[in-house]
């Protein structure tokens, strides 16, 4: 990503990164997932958001990505944008 | 009223004009009322003309043109006293605060071998204790609100070194600390907090002779103009272009402060045209 930003910001290319925490879709919501974090329950701690908020719902992060692209955000390119109530803050 | 921030109240620091008047007209083109502080006055240490009260009353005019609510008080964000009394009368008037922009900021330059104490307690005092301030009088409000979402005004120089202004580079650093812990104490409480790194905006602080002085110090004052300093602001980005307006950082408010953003929080969102990761040469 950084490197493309460099590469096509000439061009006004923008180019950027969405880091969501776990999202409610089938890659997370699924049986072998649950099971697996079933095994230890400080799995399920060290995963927990900071805001109040199990999980996220994909239009949450469809509306980064929809910013992101709008001109809302011509001069916004190169960054890493997380989505994730705070998940990351945390550590 | 519809927008993307109907029925929500903004108080907004630095507002008479810049980027806090950009913030209070965008906020209130989506449906936001305003509660809108700013000093109106000038400080020794700072070498550009700062705010005057005809400024914030200008913010005034062109809110109350779009319909909207404001409350507009002169407090200098140094002074928690004043500044909480300011926000606490704008509350009673417009009954609640969901998102705050801490944007008052001042610019002065010098080596670290330069500057003076004044100049660094001025930049510490307005750049950093004043957000500290902003957050503080703001969150029993936001709480009473049920949540809301906090943005501060850092900087491209919050998160990278740059030469002749260690003092606004340490206190915009200082200023993504205190957003770091403001995200997590106040995350239970569903209130967010998120701070936005432009690079070069097109305001008073960065179009004044002084700021001129520190890109251009091999040219003689006359030739320092906008359309001959445009191509050394735009060395800094990535981006072919030589600053951003200032309604391309209300934009970045306006989309934290919204609800498409409910579950961003703890992030540094520059808006810097590349700035950050451009490469040398």
């Amino acid at each position: 990503m950084r490197s493309y930003a460099n590469n096509l910001a000439p061009h006004s290319i923008r180019v950027n990164s969405v880091h969501p925490t776990g999202v409610n879709t089938p890659m997370i919501v699924n049986d072998a997932m649950q099971e697996f974090l079933a095994q230890d329950p400080a799995l399920s701690n060290a995963l927990a958001n900071a805001l109040p908020i199990d999980v996220l719902q994909p239009v949450d992060i469809s509306n980064a990505v929809a910013w992101l692209v709008s001109d809302d955000a011509r001069y916004v390119t190169g960054v890493t944008l997380p989505v994730d109530a705070g998940f990351t803050n945390k550590k | 009223m519809s927008g993307r921030v109907a029925g929500k109240v903004a108080f907004i620091t630095g507002a008479a004009r810049g980027q806090g008047r950009s913030h209070a007209i965008r906020l209130a083109q989506e449906g936001a009322d305003i509660i809108a502080v700013d000093i109106c006055g000038q400080l020794d240490s700072v070498p550009y003309a700062m705010s005057t009260p005809d400024d914030l009353a200008e913010t005034v005019k062109e809110v109350e043109a779009l319909d909207r609510r404001i409350v507009a008080i002169q407090a200098d964000v140094r002074d928690y006293g004043t500044l909480k009394a300011a926000l606490d009368d704008g509350v009673a008037q417009l009954e609640r605060v969901d998102i705050v922009s801490a944007n008052a900021g001042i610019f002065s330059f010098g080596t670290a071998e330069e500057l003076t104490d004044e100049q660094w307690k001025d930049m510490m005092d307005v750049n950093l204790m004043g957000v500290w301030h902003t957050a503080k009088a703001a969150i029993p409000h936001l709480r009473a609100a049920g949540g809301g979402s906090i943005v501060l005004t850092s900087s491209s120089a919050g998160l990278m070194g740059m030469a002749n202004i260690g003092h606004y580079v340490s206190a915009k650093h200082g200023v993504v600390g205190l957003m770091r812990t403001l995200a997590l104490e106040l995350a239970p409480d569903m209130i967010r907090v998120n701070s936005i790194h432009p690079t070069t905006v097109n305001t008073d602080m960065i179009q004044n002779s002084a700021a001129y002085e520190l890109f251009a110090p091999d040219l003689p004052a006359g030739e320092r103009t906008a359309e001959v300093l445009g191509p050394r602001f735009q060395a800094l980005n990535a981006l072919p272009i030589p600053w951003v307006e200032p309604v391309d950082i209300s934009n970045a408010v306006l989309f934290l402060a919204s609800d498409e953003a409910r579950y961003i929080t703890g992030v540094t969102l520059p808006v810097d045209a590349g700035s950050l990761v451009k490469t040398p040469g």
